[in-house]
């Protein structure tokens, strides 16, 4: 098949074109600076340019939409733009070319608002009801591509939840810079449970949804390890992997829930994520944790690398670092 | 004239279908054409209906209370419910309508629809009396065609001693009449208000919708003046007249559904229907109010099952009359008075070593005197006597009288606590109670029409005129209702007929090999009940029969040595106090080598606990039986072959004693049940001495009898391949995940096991079939979490989201050895969900 990625630099992007080569695909990446993956053809495209052509479409048997802007930086236009208007005219351009499938790389943070959510499924997505422009131009954009759902366009959205891996400079990358330096805290405990999902996982369940056109159509499914870890698990494990000290000191939910906002306030100007977030302390200090089963049955996809076996693989990674 | 039809606001009528809403215009007695309104779920009319459903409302509710009825009936059932005169949506009045009236209004009403299917009745409030007289009506015209009756919190009879409810007496009085029912809306408000849970605020509107204006309301006041308390009332004779028509439905099936916090319609009411209607089900939706129907979701589901399963049931139930047995459960105690009318029957071990020894002979004349006592003193065969006594001569005398005048006992453990005893009571409708000056403030809280009586009393009811003789009743009989506590949720109570106890009484001799020279310690108080039955002398070692674990080593011994104790039967809290009392003990050189047996029985118990009382006791074989409330003993286990067995596949039971049937019904398809090896699925039991039902919960009843004769004990285990069963865990109990059920016990099982682990529990925690396993322990030892983790992982078998570590586990209260994984599970969801 030949398949378009879009947002191919990431770590999820990069895995999903490895995996696809690998399995004898034909890649086409596009984003606006090199990926340098081996094998794949390469299109510099940036999305939100009014004046995109999308002649690298052409023969496409189905597009993986990754680019998105993330992150809490950025004012609503930005936001708007990456996410939502590059969304809706890549989107119109597939139509056009009659591209029979639409991989759309959504967040569980569409659909949910607040704290504590304990083995929920795939609700729809509610921008109105989300924080941040993230989650609400991500909302808005899969409401949108799920609604493109027909004959001739099957479209599916796959919300995977904190991925990871070796490699991982967002989430293992930020843990244990700051275990490093001794400003690691655990929010209430941490007890919170938190879904993960190793990043080969992520990027099967992504490779999967494109190759099977009509598995699953017009609907959202969530994509985690299936394995909910307490953060303190999660951190500890990380940190053990990493050869730092792992966590010993907690700051209660309403304190660091404080510190996130100030901290979000004190930042708008700059240009770089803020180290601490109220919408990271909502994810690690509240249960985040999915049912999976949707996925399982309609993509006949599950994890295939455990958590156990993600951790040693993070090991052995920070182990043959220079 | 009131004529002027109102626009109906569906839009603030949640839960009713504008389809459902029609008009019918129908000649009134007194040749007025009368416009009335009526929600009817085959409004179109194309539909063909098998059945058809008449709703009645009461006051001052109207025809929105149905609506969850007519969204629930399934195609081939019509449900018709119509809004009185003056009433809901129906036409105003300008006069007063008195119940003949009404009756008369609902029989024109029926006739108009041409109704050309069978007919259920059902009724709430005052519209029981006015459903009845139209159903009475019908039935001297064709007794085929109403085909059942329900009714809800409802009265065909103010009983004489009380004077009608006194929410409603107050509203009655002269000067609040009006201002409450008709001037402000008090009434109609009050009326949702009164309800237990709180009914939503747009409920509450819709059922004021239709009495916004006092103008609307006229008929509410009319409605309450319109119930006749007084004798000289316009409309006593027409509720008389329904009442003594009552007798017309003793061959109609009546379901009576009871919301038991009425404040209006109390359990008096109850009761006086269940007199008029003995052959009625009922059932009591403990914690609903006077709406029952919005305080209990489950109860229009019950009664569309109830409508479903109509002529079938019927026959099943009129089967047990016919070939009933006499039953004498007092037989054997005449025979060991005659035989050995000096010995022992019962001993009562007391402070500081005395005790008291009652003979066959002594024990044998009480009951007679008791039997004839209370027959004097007005108890009849068929009455319930609720008997709040502690384990003793007095409660054994007075259970054997009770049942030699056919009587039943109705007993309640008084590890409920005082709310709980009352409340299980009051749902028993005890026509007597006599108990210790303690359990006044119980006996005070219950209307009791009959005997009230403190045990300091007991010799006003010693003796009568006459002795009593008919000491033989039919095995289908109630012997007795017993409200154990334990699981979660109100007490249900357990009606065993004399067959069944006399069953019980068969099982126990056979299974344990019981002589007339068998002497039984019991500590586990219900089982004193039997000795008398059983032939065998019992005694009584000093304790506190409501707390198990006072029983100490000391006052066990000496209760084994003075009486020659042959078996003991206690609850694992008695035994575990009784091991860790014996190591301060200097009573070991006391004789208990009479001791045959050691009957540990309420829980699972521990290993390592028998084998510590296997070394109290070496001449004693230990055995535990499992069983329940419902039916004791099902299966029987020695301790070497617990000790054999494997220890991480669940709990050993052992195989069914004689008579006993076990099934599983598999969790995956739990509609079919077989006795194949290695199915887990709950345990489902057949056996002679098996409960005959809940008390009052008609339902409950059926739900446990899914497989008819079979009793699902709402335990999950299986069976091995030589037949012996393994108990896993409550169904309540099981995590559900989204790759399979998981069964508890094994996994605490297998982390039991690990180096500094003292106890486990594993829970689940989220929605179910999407449930995670959570393992909680109680750890000695200082593992470092991520090392504690690991070694769960390993052994648990199962996937495990977290282990959390704990100082103590919550155990239930009666036994203290089942864990409560309700709470353990809530605990375990509440620190995981974070924010804290």
């Amino acid at each position: 098949m030949k398949i378009v990625i879009t947002g191919g630099r990431g770590l999820l992007g990069s895995t999903v074109v490895r995996q696809l080569l690998s399995r004898g695909h034909e890649c086409v990446v596009v984003q606006r600076t090199p990926s340098a993956i081996p094998g794949a053809h390469e299109v510099l495209q940036d999305l939100t340019d009014p004046e995109c052509s999308y002649s690298w479409l052409a023969g496409a048997d189905a597009v993986i939409h990754l680019a998105a802007k993330v992150g809490i930086v950025g004012t609503q236009e930005q936001f708007s733009a990456a996410n939502v208007v590059a969304t809706s005219r890549l989107l119109a351009a597939v139509r056009e070319q009659g591209i029979p499938r639409f991989v759309f790389a959504s967040s569980p943070s569409v659909a949910h608002v607040g704290s504590s959510l304990m083995g929920v499924g795939a609700t729809v997505a509610k921008p109105d009801q989300v924080r941040g422009w993230y989650s609400k131009t991500k909302a808005i954009a899969e409401l949108e591509v799920l609604a493109a759902d027909s004959a001739e366009l099957s479209t599916v959205a796959l919300r995977p939840h904190l991925v990871w891996g070796p490699g991982d400079t967002q989430l293992i990358g930020r843990i244990v810079q700051r275990a490093q330096a001794g400003r690691l805290f655990l929010i209430g405990g941490g007890f919170s449970l938190i879904d993960t999902t190793y990043i080969t996982n992520a990027a099967e369940a992504f490779v999967v949804a494109a190759e099977s056109t009509r598995a699953a159509s017009g609907i959202a499914l969530m994509v985690s390890n299936g394995e909910p870890r307490t953060v303190r698990e999660l951190l500890d494990r990380i940190c053990l992997a990493a050869g730092v000290a792992p966590p010993t000191r907690s700051i209660s939910f309403r304190a660091a829930l404080a510190a996130g906002h100030a901290v979000e306030k004190a930042w708008v100007s700059r240009e770089t994520e803020p180290p601490l977030t109220s919408f990271l302390v909502e994810q690690l200090g509240t249960a985040h944790w999915f049912d999976i089963s949707q996925t399982r049955k309609l993509l006949n996809w599950k994890p295939s690398v455990s958590l156990e076996q993600g951790f040693a693989e993070l090991e052995r990674s920070f182990a043959t670092r220079p | 004239m009131a004529h002027s039809p109102t626009t109906i606001p569906f839009e603030d009528l949640p839960g009713v279908d504008p389809a459902w809403s029609r008009f019918i215009h129908v000649e009134d007695a007194d040749g007025i054409r009368r416009s009335f309104h009526f929600l009817d779920s085959m409004a179109s009319g194309t539909e063909a209906a098998r059945l058809t459903i008449v709703c009645v409302h009461g006051n001052p509710t109207w025809s929105y209370l149905w609506r969850n009825l007519l969204a629930l009936a399934p195609s081939d059932i019509r449900v018709i419910a119509l809004d009185q005169l003056g009433m809901g949506y129906s036409e105003r009045l300008e006069h007063p309508r008195i119940l003949a009236q009404r009756i008369d209004d609902l029989t024109r009403f029926v006739g108009a629809l041409n109704i050309d299917t069978p007919i259920v009745s059902i009724a709430h409030d005052w519209g029981g009396p006015i459903s009845l007289g139209w159903v009475e009506n019908e039935i001297r015209c064709d007794p085929n065609r109403i085909e059942g009756v329900i009714l809800l919190n409802t009265a065909v009879h103010q009983p004489e001693a009380f004077k009608g409810p006194g929410i409603i007496r107050l509203a009655r009085a002269r000067a609040l009449l009006s201002p409450v029912t008709e001037k402000t809306n008090i009434f109609v408000r009050g009326t949702t208000a009164l309800s237990f849970k709180r009914i939503p605020k747009g409920v509450q509107k819709a059922f004021a919708a239709p009495y916004s204006l006092s103008s609307r309301r006229a008929s509410v006041q009319d409605f309450v003046a319109d119930i006749p308390f007084e004798p000289d009332h316009p409309s006593r004779s027409s509720l008389d007249a329904v009442a003594q028509g009552i007798e017309l439905l003793l061959n109609t099936p009546v379901l009576l559904c009871w919301g038991p916090k009425d404040p209006v319609f109390s359990d008096l009411y109850l009761r006086d229907l269940i007199e008029r209607l003995p052959h009625a089900q009922v059932h009591r939706y403990e914690g609903a109010s006077h709406l029952v129907s919005e305080d209990a979701p489950d109860l229009f589901p019950d009664v569309l099952s109830w409508v479903a399963d109509l002529g079938r049931e019927q026959k099943l139930n009129n089967v047990n009359l016919n070939d009933s047995q006499l039953v004498d459960l007092s037989a054997q105690m005449r025979v060991s008075a005659s035989k050995f009318p000096g010995k022992a029957a019962l001993v009562v071990q007391g402070k500081s070593s005395d005790s008291i020894t009652v003979t066959w002979s002594t024990l044998n004349v009480r009951t007679a005197e008791f039997s004839a006592g209370l027959a004097a003193a007005g108890v009849k065969s068929g009455d319930r006597i609720a008997l709040l006594i502690p384990p003793g001569p007095e409660l054994i005398a007075l259970i054997y009288a009770a049942w030699n005048i056919g009587a039943c006992i109705v007993l309640a453990d008084s590890g409920l606590g005082l709310r709980g005893m009352i409340r299980a009571l009051k749902g028993a409708h005890p026509d007597h109670i006599i108990g210790i000056p303690k359990s006044l403030p119980i006996m005070r809280a219950l209307q009791i029409p009959g005997i009230r009586l403190t045990t300091s009393k007991l010799s006003t009811i010693r003796g009568g005129a006459v002795p009593y003789k008919d000491t033989a009743h039919s095995g289908d009989s109630l012997g007795a209702v017993v409200f154990t506590s334990g699981s979660t949720g109100p007490a249900k109570g357990v009606r065993y007929t004399r067959s069944k106890i006399h069953e019980t009484v068969k099982v126990l001799t056979r299974q344990y090999n019981l002589t007339e020279n068998d002497v039984i310690v019991a500590a586990f108080a219900p089982w004193v009940v039997f000795g008398p039955a059983l032939g065998i002398a019992s005694v009584l070692p000093e304790m506190d029969s409501s707390v198990p674990s006072s029983l100490t080593y000391d006052h066990l011994v000496q209760a084994v040595n003075r009486a020659r104790g042959t078996l003991l039967w206690a609850s694992p809290a008695a035994l575990t106090n009784v091991v860790r009392t014996a190591s301060k003990s200097d009573m070991h050189n006391v004789d208990v080598s009479s001791l045959r047996l050691v009957l540990s029985a309420g829980a699972p118990v521990p290993r390592s606990l028998l084998l510590q009382v296997a070394e109290l006791f070496p001449t004693a074989s230990i055995r535990t039986p499992y069983g329940m409330t419902e039916a004791l003993p099902l299966t029987d286990i020695s301790l070497d072959e617990i000790m054999s067995s494997e220890s991480d596949h669940g709990v050993p039971v052992g195989m069914p004693v004689s008579g006993v049937e076990i099934g599983i019904a598999p969790l995956s398809d739990p509609t079919e049940f077989s006795s194949q090896p290695d199915v887990v699925g709950e345990i489902v039991v057949r056996a002679l001495h098996m409960r005959s039902g809940y008390d009052h919960l008609h339902f409950t009843t059926k739900s446990a009898d899914l497989f008819p004769e079979w009793h699902r004990t709402g335990d999950v285990g299986h069976l091995d391949s030589d037949g012996s069963l393994w108990v896993e865990g409550r169904i309540s109990h099981l995590v559900r995940t989204s790759i399979g059920v998981v069964t508890p016990v094994p996994v605490e099982q297998r982390v039991e096991i690990i180096d500094g682990v003292s106890q486990a529990a594993c829970v689940g925690v989220g929605p179910d079939g999407a449930q995670v396993v959570v393992v909680v322990v109680v750890c000695e030892k200082n593992w470092s979490e991520l090392e504690l983790h690991d070694a769960v992982r390993n052994v648990a078998g199962v996937p495990v989201a977290a282990v959390l570590v704990t100082k103590s586990l919550p155990m239930d209260i009666r036994h203290n050895a089942k864990l409560n994984r309700e709470k353990i599970s809530q605990w375990a969801s509440k620190k995981l969900s974070g924010a804290q």
